[in-house]
């Protein structure tokens, strides 16, 4: 992890994202988009999040495990079950942690 | 409630988005420590908050990095996650359209996803006092925290020592912001389909396999959603 490659991430995240900010607001009408495009934005985050959730949970050390032996599996399976029953982003973050941390006690 | 002047209506935008900062304040603060444990220093972690002032794309950036993801590929990512800003863009536009220059470069600025929330209630009835100046009240309060509370990540996080079971807080996050997303069974399809094409693909170089994955599940969430609407949007101009 360099300072170049670091700095080259933040400096490019900052021009696409401001970019986006500032697309309509000052650069394009909103209606010269594709509709499939419009449509497409709100899928985004649910596929970039759960993306990046599976192979944490399944692919724990970069190969297969589905057995009870997955801790951050187990404790995965708890914080979907926290968030689906609760909506409460602290509880399911600080029960999933704990949960982890019991697992890997046992 | 009526604000009449410009000030009074900046402070009405920064209070009103007061019940939100309590719940950006400690994610800040988990993402100044959570950088600083996988190694980002001190400097560049606030550095992503100061200048991309993005969190759901600065987590995943700061996972990426911390798997040594090519940067063209970080970039291409946090492109992809904030792409929804784009609505947001669009919604607020027509109410901004007779601002000058530097308060459209500013309140763009300022847009996220809890400014907007915040403020497209104020913007229900635009035409009455500084609605602008509303937005600018919401958007400042936001970046203020949110600059405060990574930075008191980063140094709280110097001083607790990283444990080996920290970077799983970085998945349960993302499960905790997932599930808010998932409002009907379309998000529903896309997800399940992403996290198993993510899975699917992790074996490709460059984390391209995350990447393929958001297109084609994001595709297929579209696919699904225009041949359930065909009938009803046939002849429709929208």
């Amino acid at each position: 992890m360099t300072t170049s490659y670091l700095w080259t991430i933040i400096l490019g995240g900052l021009v696409v994202t401001y970019l986006i900010r500032l697309s309509f607001i000052l650069l394009i009408p909103f209606e010269r988009l594709p509709e499939r495009f419009r449509r497409g934005l709100r899928f985004v985050p649910p596929a970039v999040l759960a993306g990046l959730i599976a192979p944490a949970l399944l692919l724990p050390e970069g190969s297969w495990d589905l057995t009870l032996g997955n801790e951050r599996l187990l404790a995965g399976i708890v914080a979907i079950v926290l968030a689906v029953r609760t909506k409460n982003i602290w509880l399911t973050i600080t029960i999933g942690m704990l949960s982890l941390w019991i697992f890997s006690l046992v | 409630m009526r604000a009449a002047s410009p000030s009074l209506e900046f402070l009405t935008g920064a209070r009103d988005q007061l019940p939100i900062l309590l719940g950006v304040v400690p994610f800040g603060i988990i993402f100044g420590a959570l950088a600083r444990s996988l190694g980002i220093p001190a400097l560049e972690a606030q550095a992503f908050s100061l200048l991309i002032f993005a969190g759901s794309s600065q987590f995943i950036a700061a996972g990426l990095i911390a798997e040594g993801t090519p940067a063209f590929v970080v970039v291409l990512t946090i492109l992809l996650v904030n792409l929804r800003h784009i609505l947001y863009s669009a919604t607020l536009a027509p109410y901004l359209s007779k601002l000058k220059f530097r308060w459209k470069i500013m309140l763009a600025w300022l847009l996220t996803d809890e400014a907007f929330v915040v403020s497209s209630v104020r913007y229900q009835r635009p035409h009455e006092g500084y609605p602008h100046w509303y937005l600018f009240g919401t958007g400042l309060a936001l970046w203020a925290s949110w600059q405060i509370s990574t930075f008191l990540g980063i140094t709280l996080g110097s001083i607790v020592p990283g444990t080996a079971l920290l970077d799983f807080a970085l998945p349960v996050t993302f499960i905790a912001l997932l599930i808010p997303t998932l409002n009907d069974r379309f998000t529903l399809v896309v997800a399940i389909t992403g996290g198993i094409l993510s899975v699917l693909f992790s074996t490709l170089p460059f984390k391209l396999g995350l990447m393929i994955a958001i297109l084609m599940s994001v595709g297929l969430g579209v696919l699904l959603e225009l041949r359930q609407d065909a009938p009803i949007r046939e002849g429709e101009s929208s």
